[in-house]
Parts: C-alpha cells; structure tokens; sequence
C-alpha cells in the first residue's frame, strides 16, 4: 500500500527545486505527448520552446506577454500569501480595460497630450479596484465566499465587454465590425524596440516587481499578509484586522489585474476595444503566481516561463499545424507537475505492507 | 532488592530512536513488573512522548529491542501493541463531539457487538472502577474529566496488561484527579501495570512505585518515588537543584490599575462558556490568579481583556480610564500586554523567526518607519536581548519559533513581553506543559513584574502554580467569576469544588457587587 508520511521540515532548496522540476517534467510530458500524436517529438519540442526565442522580434513577444502576467500574479501572490483567494482576475482585467479603454474610445479620441497615457491608466487601476471590491465587500459583509464570488464575475465583465463593443462602443466607422474607435496616439502605450511590440508596459511590470518585493520583504503590509496566511490567530494577536486583509489583497489584486487591463488594449491590443482582450491572462496568472513561490522575483521568471507557453503554441500551430490547445495543454502539465512535486515536498511516499 | 521470578511484563532495553538534529532517545532501558504503577518522568523534550510512541507502535526504534512478558517482540503499529495487551490514553483525546460515549467506543472496537451489549459493558467497567459515565450521553455535554473517562474505560474494555497514561490530569479538578488515582490503585491492585507518563512530582510520589527519569533523552536514574521529595525528583529531572521562585511579600500599592466590570461576552464557538457578568479589579503589584476547567470562558477573557475583541468602554478600565472599545495595539501602547494560552499558532508564528516573532506585539511600534517599513534590525535586537535575559535556549534570533522546546518558547514569549515595561500584564497558562526549570524561571519574571507595580492577572488551570504565585484566586465556572479571596483563606479543595461547579454563598451574590 503506499501512503504520504509528512516530512520533518521541507527545505528551502526543495521549495526553489520544485518549479525547476514541474517544467522539466513538463517538457518531457510534452515530447511524450506530441510523440504519441505522430509528430516528431524532437521537432516539436524545438518549435515549441527553442524557436520563439531566436529573433528579437520573438524575444520581445515574449516581455509583452510576460507583462500582464507578472502584473497579475504579483497582486494575486499577496492575497494568497493571506490566504485570500481572488480567482477574479480576469474580470478585474476586463473592467480595467474597459474603463481605462473606454476613456480613449470614448471620451478622448481626439485628443492628444501627454496626461492622456496616466489617466487611462488610474482609471484601469480604479476599475479593476472597483471591480475586486464586490467580493471583498461581500465576504467581509456577509462572509460569502469570495472564491465563487470572484470568478462568477468575471463571466459578467466578459459579458459588458462584449455587450458594448457590439452595441453602444461600436466604431461607426467599421463597418459594423464588434470594435471600437482607436484611441487616439497619445492613448497608446510607447512601442520601445522599432518593429516589435515591446511597449513601455514591460519596464512598468518589472518596476512593480521591485515595489512587491519591497512591499512583502520590509514593510508592515508583507508582514501582515505573511503573518495572516500563516497563522490567523497569531495576526489577531498581532491586531491585524482580518477585514482589512481581505481589503488589502482584493483592492491591490484588482488595481493590478485592471492596469494590466489596460496595457493590454493599449498596447499589443493596437489600441481599440475589441470582444476578446485576453488569452485568459488573469486565469493563467495564477498558475504563474504558485510556479513563483509567490515571491515577485519567482514571479517574474515564471511569467516568462509561461509566456514561451504562448508563444511556443502559436509556433506548432503554424509551423507544424498543431491545435492552439497546446498551450493550454502545457500550462495544465505545469500546474500538475507543480503540485505534485509540491506533495513530495512537503510528504515522503512510502511503501507499507498491510499488517494483519 | 528481591528479584521477581516471573518475566517482567514490559522490558525495553537500548531503545534508540535519532531524529534530525536530536537524539530523542539514546540507549534507554525500563523495566515495568506486572502490578506496577510506573512513572516516566522528564521535563518537556526529554524523550517521554518518543519512548511511549515506539511502545505503542507509533514509532519505530532504530536500534534497541522490546520484550512481552520475555518474549521479543517487534510493534509494528497501534493494533499490534492492542493485540499483546497495551492500552493507551493519550493527552488529547480523540473523540467526535456530536456522537454518544457508546457510540464513541464502537468506533474503537471491532465491529459487530449491538450498541445496547456495549453499553452494558461500559456502565458495569465504569461502575466498578468509580468513574461514573451515561453511556448515552453526547460526548459535546460532557466535562474534560468525564472524556477522559471515556478514554481509560475504551482502554479498559481491551483487558489490557499494561495501561499507559500520558499525563492524564493535566486537565483534571483536584477531586477528579483524587477519583481518577483511586481507580488506578484499584486497576493496580487487580494486577494491571500502569505506566504513568508525568512532570508532577507530587502526583508520582503519591501514586508510583518505582519511576524511571529521563533527561534529554537518557535514563539518568531509577528510584522509588515515595523516599524521595518533590525536590529531590526535581533535581533528579533538572539534572540541577531548581530554585524555587524567591518568597514575596505582597507588593499591593493600593492603586487599582485594572478594573472590570459587568463584562458579558457570547462564546466564540459551540463548547465554550459565554461570560457573564465578569468583574475584579486588581491592584499594582498584585497578581490575581484565575482558576477553572479549560472550556469555561478562559479564551473569552483572555481575549476580551487583551483586546483581541472589543467591549463596552467601561467594563474594562486601565488606571481609571475606559478601554474596553480600543483593540490590541491601542491597548499595548497604553501599556496592558498580553500573553495567550497556545503558544504556537496564537502567541506565536512557529515558521517565523523569533526576531519576526518580536513584531506580533509591541515591538511593531518602535520598529516602524515611514511608509510602513520595519527596521529588523531592532527586532533582532530586541530578540537577542530577550533570548538573553531570559535564558531562552536556541541557536539565535533568526531560529524559527516552531524550533524551540515548549518551555523556551514560551520563556521567550513572556519576556517579549515583559521587557516592555507594562502597567498591567494579562496571561494565560504562563506555564503549561513547560519543565520545572522553565516555569521557576517564569514565575520569578512575573514577580518581579508585580514588585515593579505592575498589575498581574494570570489563568491557568495548574492550581499548584495559582497558590505558589497569585496573591488572590477568583475561579471561572461556566463564564460566572466567583468573587476573589486570599490565597491564604483558600485551600485547594475549596477551590477544587468552585472549579467543579459548587458555589459558596458568598459567591452567587451579585446584587452585592457595587
């Protein structure tokens, strides 16, 4: 019979380890499965994780999609280091863009000037905050669970996104096309490398993991969202308010998930609104977010890490006519593997004789 | 000493068992004759719980055999320890609050035996034993005590040969504690061995014959109990002589520096004791003890006066000022400090260090800087001064708090927060479960506290440690605060029976508090 014995004190390199090792059993998984589809696994394994990576063009396809999920799971790693659960994300991204968006199509279409930029930006963040606010103040309220809460909210915010670009958004000008005015030039983000789309949202992903990082290492918030994640009574004692935690994690979730909103549309997005603004960043966000350890600079590789995952699925499916579901696929052995080397971290298999 | 004829019933002999870092156990020998009540005796971390658990098949030993009544035997898991004959009452017990006794019991047995059989069984093992338990009764109605009656009579119903009992009145009034020793005596004398798993000195000398004592994890000697005294088998545990908290002349300066008054609270979960009606006052330099069963609002009080729920501003009053209405941290910064019953989980992060650990109570204040960054490096400071001052043992202020022995923790955590100079301190079972080198050490800071002009409220259920610490004794009775008296008009029965429930007259008169 085997059975889970719990181990004495999971070390710190084996919770760096396992990561490591959830992509390399990724990868093998990956050329098993493709073997098994009749590709040739060595090939598609090239394609898939190699061959995106080799233009600068392809480097930087990789910083843009790196950059809404860094952006996210930086938010949702400090609610779940409180064990507070925002699976909303992706709902908080769409009420983002659409607010920051909305503001371009909308209001300022015509008009230039550098504030244009920031203010789409704050309303992104507000939105998204906004947004994160009904589960927070349901749960905290009424002790409704803000899992179910959140996610259910999203499939509504999809909904609004599409509702006003098919009806009341709708560029007139497009031929009934579901999409929206451009914003104006002043209401899209500053492409950095000439013929790429590396857009100035990067830089910002990685100045907000500097801020994370301070934020979770040295200051009285990371304390308290440590302190609560690991022993709730302790913060009591410590009067930390559990309220305010749960506050805390779903305004900086949403804020975060909403700028990414934002980015997005006014970014690689080129700048409209459009029914589909999100491959599923704010779902796939969380996978990132426990493939980081929850720490920001784990965060940031592991968006990468998962970035390549786009990448490498639009790859196969030009290059060897694959389904777009490949990427999907991967992200699903990721977070498998993940989890289960997390089990034998933390609990040692052992083989037991049934004893009479 | 005469040599016995028949095989010993038990006999481990070089039981070794290493975890990382420690050796928990390093060569032990015992002996346990049949019909014989044996103490293991130690203080917190010396190998007690180790020894019981490789005994009962929980563990096994590294090296080292086992031998049955002179037959060698390997203990594969708890079943295989029942089969030859070993019964075990664990300190937590392990029963389900919403089924019956007698349900509670079948789960324990093979299955098969009508519910009505067993209850048969039950009430004639409980009736002949003195321990008087309805076998139909939900488990969530009964008394600590009266669970653990459960527990021995589960273990009597296996017609055990050897009954092992891990610090089985830990819990207990003093008359359960007097029932429960008269149904061991009587288990004795029909010839059940008992080994008897303790750090109360005075329980092993009233009630064991031999005692084996171990210290970090050896035998360091084999003695009879009943020619030595309290101190001598402290001695004999500590490996030093222990020093007992220097004697106090009451310090009262008069002032009332802690009052409550009127003070009502819901129980926080099914189980617990609502208060009500809670009132005292407590003078600098006094400490006032509060007795009573675990489960009759001691967690409500505690929270209500450290602050961790909020009351009405004027049932709780500081030097004559209203603070019922402020939290925890409003509170520590007028100086009331508090320390909780668990030490991990509540007054501490066990995967945290001891210097993160500061942070939890009044350090955050004076670590704080702007924009809400922590200065660490006063917090590890002030750990370094704490683990010094206090004499914690462990490997410096960066050990996780989860890595220190019971007592050392809790060492550590009372000095956090006595180092910050409180008015009033408030703390819940300063030294549960912690060695008696440990609790002199604790109860020597808390009066030197009191002699500071500090006011003292401590809770706990050790009745030993109230009347050697606390000036005055109230007892918590199912939320209800009796009035509180002088140690010296006390005696411990009379206590015994306020904790069981009996109420002098003087104590069910509220129309007289003023």
């Amino acid at each position: 019979m085997l059975r889970l014995e719990r181990r004495s004190a999971p070390s710190t390199a084996m919770r760096v380890a396992t990561p490591l090792v959830a992509v390399a059993a990724s990868i093998v998984a990956g050329g098993l499965l493709f073997a098994a589809l009749g590709h040739d696994p060595e090939r598609a394994l090239y394609g898939f994780f190699i061959a995106p990576l080799l233009s600068t063009y392809g480097l930087a396809e990789l910083a843009v999609k790196a950059t809404p999920l860094t952006l996210i799971a930086l938010g949702l790693a400090m609610g779940f280091r409180a064990g507070v659960w925002n699976i909303g994300a992706e709902g908080q991204l769409t009420m983002g863009a659409l607010a920051g968006g909305g503001l371009a199509a909308m209001v300022f279409y015509d008009a230039q000037g550098l504030w244009l930029l920031p203010l789409m930006c704050l309303a992104g963040v507000v939105a998204g905050m906004a947004y994160a606010a009904i589960p927070a103040f349901l749960r905290t309220r009424f002790g409704v669970n803000e899992i179910l809460v959140s996610l259910m909210l999203t499939y509504v915010a999809l909904l609004a996104l599409s509702a006003l670009v098919h009806g009341p958004w709708r560029d007139p000008g497009a031929f009934n096309f579901p999409e929206s005015r451009f914003f104006s030039d002043s209401g899209n983000l500053p492409i950095l490398i000439e013929r790429t789309r590396l857009h100035l949202g990067y830089p910002l992903a990685l100045l907000a993991v500097l801020v994370a990082w301070l934020v979770l290492a040295r200051t009285v918030i990371g304390f308290q969202l440590e302190v609560t994640g690991l022993a709730p009574k302790a913060a009591s004692f410590a009067g930390f308010k559990p309220d305010r935690t749960v506050w805390l994690a779903f305004l900086v979730s949403g804020g975060l998930a909403g700028l990414a909103g934002l980015i997005e549309v006014a970014g690689p997005g080129g700048g409209q609104l459009v029914p589909t603004i999100s491959p599923g960043y704010g779902f796939t966000a969380i996978i990132v977010a426990f493939l980081g350890r929850l720490h920001p600079v784990g965060i940031l590789l592991a968006a990468h890490v998962v970035a390549l995952s786009y990448l490498g699925g639009e790859n196969l499916q030009i290059t060897m006519r694959m389904p777009v579901a490949v990427t999907g696929v991967f992200q699903g052995f990721l977070l498998f593997f993940l989890l289960a080397a997390d089990v034998l971290v933390r609990y040692r298999p052992v083989w037991k004789r049934a004893t009479a | 000493m005469s040599t016995t004829s028949a095989a010993p019933r038990l006999e481990l002999c070089g039981i070794t068992k290493r975890f990382p870092g420690t050796l928990a156990n390093d060569a032990v020998d015992l002996v346990v004759q049949p019909g014989e009540i044996h103490a293991l005796l130690g203080e917190n971390g010396a190998g007690k719980s180790t020894l019981v658990k490789i005994l009962y098949g929980l563990l096994q030993a590294d090296a080292g055999c086992i031998r049955w009544q002179g037959e060698a035997v390997r203990i594969a898991n708890p079943k295989a320890a029942r089969d030859l004959g070993i019964a075990m009452v664990f300190q937590h017990f392990s029963l389900f609050e919403a089924m019956t006794v007698v349900e509670n019991v079948a789960l324990g047995l093979p299955p098969g035996e009508p519910l009505d059989d067993l209850a048969g069984r039950i009430e004639r093992v409980a009736r002949t034993y003195g321990l008087p338990l309805d076998p139909h009764r939900p488990v969530h109605r009964l008394s600590v005590g009266e669970r653990q009656r459960i527990e021995i009579v589960r273990a009597l119903l296996q017609q055990p040969k050897l009954l092992v009992m891990d610090e089985p009145t830990s819990v207990l009034t003093p008359q359960e504690v007097e029932r429960l020793f008269q149904a061991l005596r009587q288990l004795h004398a029909e010839g059940l061995s008992i080994l008897y798993i303790s750090h109360k000195l005075d329980e092993i000398r009233a009630l064991c014959e031999t005692a084996t004592i171990l210290r970090r994890g050896r035998v360091v000697a084999r003695l009879d109990p009943r020619t030595e005294t309290a101190a001598s088998l402290g001695a004999a545990m500590v490996g030093r002589d222990i020093r007992p908290p220097r004697h106090r002349e009451s310090a009262r300066t008069g002032l009332i520096r802690l009052a409550v008054e009127g003070l009502d609270r819901p129980a926080s979960e099914p189980g617990e004791s609502p208060l009500q009606g809670i009132g005292f006052a407590v003078a600098g330099g006094e400490i006032l003890g509060i007795a009573g069963v675990a489960g009759n609002g001691q967690g409500e009080l505690l929270a209500a006066l450290g602050g961790e729920v909020a009351s009405p501003a004027q049932t709780i009053r500081l030097d004559g000022q209203g603070i019922g209405q402020l939290d925890v941290r409003a509170r520590r910064a007028r100086g009331l400090v508090y320390v909780p019953e668990e030490r991990l989980g509540h007054g501490s992060v066990g995967d945290l260090s001891l210097t993160d650990n500061t942070l939890l109570s009044g350090l955050r204040a004076q670590a704080l800087r702007a924009l809400g960054f922590l200065d660490r490096r006063v917090a590890r400071r002030y750990a370094e001064d704490v683990v010094r001052r206090f004499a914690v043992a462990t490997t410096g202020p960066m050990a996780a708090a989860r890595s220190l022995s019971g007592g050392n923790l809790q060492k550590f955590l009372i000095g956090r927060e006595l180092m910050q100079a409180p008015k009033v301190v408030v703390c819940g079972q300063p030294t549960w479960g912690v060695d008696a080198g440990a609790a002199a050490a604790i109860h020597q800071a808390l009066f030197d506290l009191a002699d500071q002009g500090a006011a003292l409220v401590v809770v706990s259920q050790d009745l030993d440690e109230l009347f050697l610490i606390a000036d005055r004794i109230a007892v918590l009775n199912g939320g209800r605060l009796s009035a509180p008296r002088p140690v010296a008009d006390l005696d411990p029965e009379t206590v015994g029976l306020l904790m069981g429930g009996v109420h002098g007259e003087d104590d069910d008169a509220p129309a007289r508090a003023a």
